[in-house]
């Protein structure tokens, strides 16, 4: 078939605050295939389809579309040209029909105004005809599959002329048959000469479904060519490969005493998982996105009940019934999502420092000033947190030093166990730095770490085993030194087929 | 930058400029609203919205609110009255408004954290219950025969109107304990981020049913000031309270957002819109335009609060 180029993006540069998350990328999109793009978490595979979908207006370099640069202003404006996104989070209204979806905001009309049902309902079954779909065009949304539901997703995008369509991890809660009945309808739509844009982690799919490939990493443009011309390894290779940079300071030996031990831990996401860290040992866990390594570490936490298993201190039973309990058994835990879980925004450094420390400066209930004024000068001195002083509100702060407010609200405390779940998601490189330094200080004095992160280079250079998990189970523990990230990304890549 | 700066200068001294142009304004308008017994009338006048004010504040900043003071207030007051007409016993009367507002105000917390009830909704159905209530119990009619509590009510110590007198106090101690205790901190950390006071330690079904309770027990205390104002346990006063202690606290600063706003900022808030309803007392202007004032001043502190977030977000 001729294939033209319908896309093309040239050299497209995104800033976001102290972070680059895209530089010199490029990518070409023709009709009539399916691109893969693939890269690690991070690697600015969302960053760069938000552009082309018009949700980020700000950027550098040209988007290219039939030859012709346009300027995005809107995912309106994306949408007008043909362009459109299904993403992770479908968009519909589950209590309306399939039809009412569909059409929603143009909707056909018949004289004086009113809604023409009839010709929507016809319409609808016209269109899902096409693509093989026999649903009643009047059934509810919320009762269909997720597969079909994306199906309509993509179908709502042809309906409005849509000749480019951006997948963002489709198959992710979908089971292996759902999977195959949608890659089939992807294959008509594409033979029919849309062209997809298919990010997934997921490389037996990728090979299975797309024609052509583009990897990213750390925000660059690596390779693209035709999936024919390249091996799983090579691509795997392409996504990882890059050489651990000197930001990582040397971890020490750590002691042999079992703080934390966890054993046959299950709840929703993960299952009969266990594990134990050592005095001053740094535990990582690997994997992607999804494999139920936060849901392990909010149960351990007590931020979520687990259903069963047993979580022991110094070989002593505990239960952690809310976080109250974790944390008097000093077990703390620094959340990736920092804005939610982390800090109170609009309240002060000194305030969030406070807070969870009631039991260790008040009297009778009343903040005692004194120890609070020692505590804050000197945590904040100690953790290096730049801000003009205590009083400032943690919500004007840099990512790094918000996540220094957030360690530091929890090391004024005496902390046997710290987890943390992406400790430097967001963070420029500069306090990614200062933060590891941290982390490998509170290991040498004696502290057990557990260090989330789906940041490969990060998680083998700063753990001493790195305990590796996909799809809620721990698949595998590898020790610092035969851990390499080929090997991990190997073992997720298996324990999803 | 410098705009976000004028916000902050806004946030913390913003109302109290407001208050002293007003102050000057007003003064300037009419003679006669410098004299003392003016000034003193408007701080009576605003004495049990303000109590009331502080519970709210309470709730606003953590993030709740409460439909049902207002009603609280009167059911309080009725009872009291009640109470005090049938045995003559003042302590115990007084304890009967206050008891009445814990009940309630515990009542509101825990339908909201047991059964998870939006604070609107389940303080929406408090109001209902508490009308019926207070119809049932005094018939429509007024409940008089309180004279026993016109201390409380009319009394003054150095010249200082009692209800002033208690408001203050209930003002200092509120702002004390948002200010210097535990619990105050929560307050604001629940407003401000729920999940975050959650993954601190903080039992929030707890500390939000307390601060339901707590604010029930002002309202209370209220609706006891209000019974010592008026003489008189009245059905029909009351109901809207909740909206002018509202209004108040809103003009005050505090974010409806949660997170952010003082008792402090309540009582002046609260004298803004003593005042300025004062001044058009004085101007004989009609209370049609008072509360169309009002409303304009509400919608005023909200738009200046919403752009002040927005500044924070744009940056």
């Amino acid at each position: 078939m001729d294939q033209k180029t319908v896309v093309e993006l040239r050299n497209i540069r995104k800033e976001f605050p102290g972070v680059v998350a895209l530089d010199q990328v490029n990518l070409r999109l023709k009709t009539a295939s399916v691109h893969a793009l693939v890269g690690e978490n991070g690697a600015g595979k969302s960053t760069l389809m938000k552009i082309l979908s018009g949700t980020y207006t700000s950027y550098e370099g040209a988007v290219l579309v039939n030859g012709q640069e346009i300027h995005m202003k809107s995912e309106r404006d994306a949408f007008e040209h043909g362009i459109s996104i299904v993403s992770q989070e479908l968009n519909f209204v589950p209590e309306m029909t399939i039809a009412e979806n569909l059409y929603l905001g143009r909707e056909p009309l018949q004289k004086g105004g009113f809604l023409n049902k009839k010709e929507r309902s016809k319409k609808t079954a016209e269109w899902m005809q096409m693509i093989g779909l026999h649903f009643d065009p009047e059934m509810k949304m919320g009762d269909l599959s997720v597969a079909s539901r994306q199906m309509i997703e993509i179908l709502k995008a042809i309906s409005r002329g849509s000749k480019v369509i951006i997948m963002d991890e489709p198959t992710s809660a979908l089971t292996n048959k759902e999977t195959e009945i949608f890659f089939q309808k992807v294959r008509e739509l594409r033979d029919q000469g849309i062209a997809f844009v298919f990010i997934s982690h997921r490389l037996e799919e990728v090979f299975s479904l797309c024609d052509e490939y583009t990897v990213l990493r750390d925000g660059k443009w690596v390779g693209s060519g035709s999936l024919r011309d390249v091996s799983e390894e090579k691509l795997i290779s392409l996504m990882v490969g890059r050489d651990i940079q000197e930001i990582y300071p040397p971890v020490k030996p750590h002691g042999d005493r079992v703080v934390l031990q966890v054993e046959g831990l299950t709840g929703e996401g993960f299952e009969d998982i266990s594990f134990s860290i050592r005095e001053g040992e740094i535990l990582g866990f690997a994997g992607m996105m999804g494999a139920g390594r936060s849901e392990i570490a909010r149960a351990v936490f007590g931020l979520d009940r687990p259903t069963s298993g047993t979580i022991k201190m110094y070989g002593k039973p505990c239960r952690f019934r809310s976080t109250q309990d974790a944390i008097s058994a000093g077990v703390v835990m620094a959340t990736e999502d920092r804005a939610s879980y982390g800090f109170v925004g609009v309240r002060s450094i000194r305030e969030n420092i406070m807070l969870p420390n009631g039991d260790l400066f008040t009297r009778w209930g009343v903040w005692q000033r004194p120890k609070i004024h020692e505590a804050v000068t000197g945590i904040c001195g100690s953790l290096a947190v730049k801000a003009p002083n205590a009083e400032t509100l943690v919500g004007n702060l840099s990512g790094g030093n918000q996540q220094k407010v957030v360690l530091g609200k929890w090391l004024v405390r005496d902390v046997k166990v710290l987890i943390l779940d992406e400790p430097t998601r967001g963070i420029d490189v500069g306090a990614k730095q200062e933060i590891y330094k941290l982390i490998t200080e509170l290991a040498e004095k004696g502290l057990a770490i557990l260090l989330i992160s789906s940041d490969m280079p990060e998680v083998l250079s700063m753990s001493h085993r790195v305990a590796v998990m996909a799809q809620g189970k721990k698949i595998g523990v590898l020790e610092s030194g035969e851990a390499t990230q080929d090997k991990i990304m190997k073992m997720i890549v298996e324990a999803d087929r | 930058m410098k705009k976000r700066k004028a916000d902050e200068i806004y946030r913390k001294y913003g109302i109290v400029l407001i208050l002293i142009i007003l102050f000057i304004a007003s003064a300037m308008i009419n003679g006669n609203f410098l004299k003392p017994q003016n000034l003193i009338n408007i701080l009576k006048q605003i004495s049990v919205v303000t109590i009331i004010a502080c519970g709210e504040t309470m709730l606003i900043v953590s993030g709740m609110i409460d439909l049902s003071a207002g009603l609280l207030c009167t059911t309080s007051m009725c009872f009291a009255a009640g109470v005090l007409s049938t045995t003559g016993n003042v302590p115990l009367a007084v304890f009967t408004g206050i008891f009445i507002g814990v009940v309630c105000g515990w009542i509101n917390g825990f339908m909201i954290t047991h059964f998870k009830l939006q604070p609107f909704i389940a303080t929406l159905a408090m109001t209902n219950v508490l009308q019926g209530v207070v119809q049932l119990y005094t018939n429509g009619q007024s409940i008089g025969g309180v004279d026993k509590v016109r201390f409380l009510g009319q009394g003054a110590v150095l010249g200082i109107p009692v209800p002033v007198i208690i408001m203050v106090i209930v003002v200092v101690i509120i702002a004390v304990l948002m200010k210097n205790t535990k619990f105050g901190t929560c307050i604001y950390a629940i407003g401000g981020s729920e999940k975050t006071a959650i993954a601190s330690g903080i039992n929030v079904n707890r500390k939000k049913r307390m601060i339901f309770t707590l604010s029930g027990a002002l309202t209370g205390l209220a609706g006891v000031v209000l019974m010592s104002r008026l003489m008189a346990g009245m059905p029909s006063v009351g109901s809207g309270y909740e909206f002018d202690a509202i209004t108040a606290v809103i003009v005050g600063g505090t974010s409806f957002l949660g997170g952010i706003g003082t008792v402090t900022g309540a009582l002046i808030g609260s004298v803004i819109v003593g005042l300025i309803n004062n001044i058009l007392n004085l101007l004989h202007v009609s209370t049609q335009y008072q509360l169309i004032v009002k409303g304009l001043l509400i919608a005023g502190a909200v738009i200046i609060d919403i752009k002040t977030k927005e500044n924070k977000k744009s940056r």
